[in-house]
């Protein structure tokens, strides 16, 4: 799960990470009253959406950055009203981009120098690690593949933390002066307790400051959540920003589905995720486009494979359905009752393609034949990909 | 011979009482496994599928000899589960469950590495030796024995793999479900390890997926050390940036764990790539062929 920057700014706070003051804003008014409240002569103006690269992003239709400084009241006043109702479009927005909805006036700082830190589960060494590095706000994808000596990496036990000489390890290591070595220990092992502490899957400061006298702060905030373990913090729980999500994405999740939607015209409707992200592979191989990723899990019921269904119709680009279903813990005869129900309830108006194979097959493909039902039905994965992309294609 | 599991293994189940642990556990019953009883705290005495159940591991252990656990534990309690059976000296522990926290699963970790029990899972179908052993949720009927090493991070895919290589006359050695999940017990490179040392098996199949580089190292680690024939499938090509693919494992984030750099790295190390799902089987059968030839 992602959260807003100026979230994720609160809950380091509340652990004792060094951010700077701000206050959120939903209209030019309380973005002017918020720079005025914050009382510096300089604050930062943020568009807060769950994307990166906001501040090379622009807004739709003007030069109006995604992050911009404001000098005065009005100025944050005027910022405000160009980011907010406006649609911004950054490198992981897409060109679609995506609706700026709430603005975080942030106060500034004096900037001495920027660095880039990250926290998360590094499966090579199967703990969590600490990255930093001194190519601090520039794309650190870019620096660990062009001068990955720039990248440095302190693993640590979830259990212990991060030791403080790991952190001065790395306070050496990015040149930080002696002096400032008690700020970095602190606000290293901070960092990677509040990782742990909050079942964060990445925690990513970018940049992250050496201000003029010498302490570190945040400059900016990600944060995302393993999704498996929001059952004990319902406090981050509750941070969940629906109208940053794709609708029948949330949709999927409340069903207990894995959805992910697409750009092409045929709806995949498969249990497993390797076999579905297989499935989507073989749609593209045979020529045509998958509209989503769709996995129904092990365990899904009649009424979620129902729900599937309408998910996947309520897609106006989907131009035929492809079931693939290998039964393990899933039944053939499950998912065949739910077919047959689903085209009772909600009615297809695009064909539909069915594979089945594993348990209960046998059964599962008779429930299909004496339904009556209109199913083209298929014999393999072959066989399958060719009918569902022809179908698409008539 | 086989790798993990064979017709002597002796199998309890942690999360017999609930309804999933009770359904494979009467499946792994009804395939041959030789399962020898149950583990659910505070229901020890009852009976499950025929079975006793223990309050805890080390009970069920000393009174049924078991060397192997399945484990169904819900999610929140299923990294407590692992420990128990490590602690438990439980030689090879098969965690089944999905959705476990990863920061449960890093402090697992480093108990399971300075312990002699063998992880395999979480969020995996489970193993099997074909005619002698199922530990886990996969349809039996689908495998046949023989000597293909058959394994994967996913589970339907390991399934429709093994499908085609018993519809070609190929058996399975062993089948083994490496799990989805960022953290895993086992690796290709350990499983790889152990199909090159066992002399049943004549060839291996791996099915990998999008995100991490698992299979770059299991790559590299077949150039150096794997001289028996190896096919591989890459889940996932079309996969787009940044979006995560159910697993949660699987994902390309800034360029790493692309389809193309795996398939690049398993080309590199002689290993016969499948084109598309439906071509896993032939894969295998090519590279067996080019060997004899």
């Amino acid at each position: 799960m992602k959260i807003h920057e100026f979230q994720a700014k609160d809950l380091l706070r509340a652990a004792g990470v060094p951010v700077l003051a701000g206050k959120v804003a939903r209209t030019p008014d309380e973005a002017a009253a918020a720079f005025t409240a914050l009382g510096t002569p300089v604050c930062a103006v943020k568009a807060q959406i769950h994307a990166g690269g906001r501040g090379k992003g622009k807004v739709k239709g003007s030069e109006q950055r995604g992050v911009e400084l404001a000098k005065s009241a009005d100025d944050a006043k005027r910022i405000a009203a160009g980011l907010l109702g406006n649609t911004l479009v950054t490198i992981q927005t897409g060109p679609e981009g995506q609706v700026v909805r709430q603005v975080f006036v942030e106060s500034g700082c004096a900037i001495d120098r920027e660095l880039y830190c990250a926290v998360l589960v590094d499966r090579r060494v199967e703990s969590p690690v600490l990255i930093a590095s001194t190519a601090g706000g520039m794309d650190i994808e870019e620096v660990a593949a062009k001068t990955p000596e720039l990248i440095l990496a302190e693993p640590f036990d979830a259990d212990r933390g991060l030791g403080a000489y790991q952190a001065r390890v790395l306070a050496s290591k990015l040149g930080l002066p002696t002096a400032s070595w008690r700020h970095a220990e602190a606000f290293f092992r901070k960092l990677c307790q509040a990782f742990v502490d909050l079942d964060a899957s990445l925690v990513e400061i970018n940049p992250l400051v050496l201000t003029k006298d010498g302490t570190l702060v945040a400059l900016d905030a990600k944060m995302t959540f393993d999704d498996n373990a929001l059952f004990r913090h319902k406090d981050v729980a509750a941070l969940r920003d629906e109208a940053e999500e794709e609708p029948a994405e949330t949709r999927a999740a409340a069903a207990g589905l894995s959805y992910v939607k697409l750009n092409g015209t045929i709806g995949c409707l498969v249990n497993g995720a390797g076999l579905a992200m297989s499935t989507m592979d073989l749609v593209k191989y045979h020529g045509g486009e998958p509209a989503n990723f769709l996995d129904v899990g092990g365990g899904a019921d009649v009424k979620q494979v129902t729900e599937a269904f309408r998910i996947i119709l309520s897609d106006p680009h989907v131009k035929a359905i492809l079931v693939n279903i290998f039964g393990g813990i899933m039944r053939c005869t499950t998912i065949a009752t739910a077919l047959v129900e689903a085209s009772k309830t909600i009615g297809f108006t695009v064909p539909l393609v069915v594979r089945l194979e594993g348990t209960e097959v046998e059964e599962g493909k008779k429930i299909l034949a004496s339904s009556g039902a209109k199913i083209i039905t298929a014999d393999g994965l072959t066989d399958a990909a060719k009918k569902v992309v022809a179908a698409a294609k008539a | 011979m086989s790798i993990l599991v064979n017709r002597d293994t002796r199998v309890i189940c942690q999360g017999i009482t609930g309804k999933v642990g009770e359904f494979h556990t009467r499946g792994c019953l009804d395939y041959g496994t030789r399962m020898v009883g149950g583990v659910t705290p505070g229901k020890g005495g009852e009976e499950v599928a025929g079975l006793p159940v223990f309050n805890t591991v080390a009970e069920a252990r000393d009174a049924t000899g078991a060397n192997a656990t399945m484990i169904f534990v819900p999610p929140a309690f299923a990294a407590d589960a692992i420990l128990e059976a490590v602690d438990a000296g439980i030689e090879l522990v098969i965690a089944i469950t999905e959705g476990i926290p990863v920061i449960d699963m890093a402090r697992v970790m480093p108990v399971v590495k300075a312990s002699k029990s063998r992880l395999i899972g979480p969020n995996c179908p489970g193993v099997i030796t074909p005619g002698q052993c199922k530990i886990g949720i996969m349809p039996g009927y689908i495998h046949t024995p023989g000597h293909v090493g058959v394994m994967s991070r996913s589970g339907t895919l390991t399934y429709e793999a093994v499908w085609q290589l018993t519809q070609l006359g190929h058996g399975q050695s062993t089948c083994v479900g490496l799990g989805g999940d960022p953290l895993v017990g086992s690796s290709f490179i350990d499983i790889l390890a152990l199909f090159q040392a066992d002399p049943d098996t004549h060839s291996i199949l791996m099915m990998g997926e999008i995100g991490g580089s698992a299979e770059e190292e299991a790559a590299e680690y077949v150039k150096h050390h794997v001289t028996k024939p190896v096919a591989a499938f890459i889940a996932g090509r079309t996969a787009p940036p940044g979006k995560r693919m159910g697993h949660a494992g699987a994902i390309i984030s800034g360029g790493k764990g692309t389809a193309e750099a795996k398939l690049a790295a398993l080309r590199d190390a002689g290993i016969e790539v499948a084109e598309s799902p439906a071509d896993m089987g032939t894969a295998m059968v090519r590279a067996i062929e080019k060997r004899r030839s």
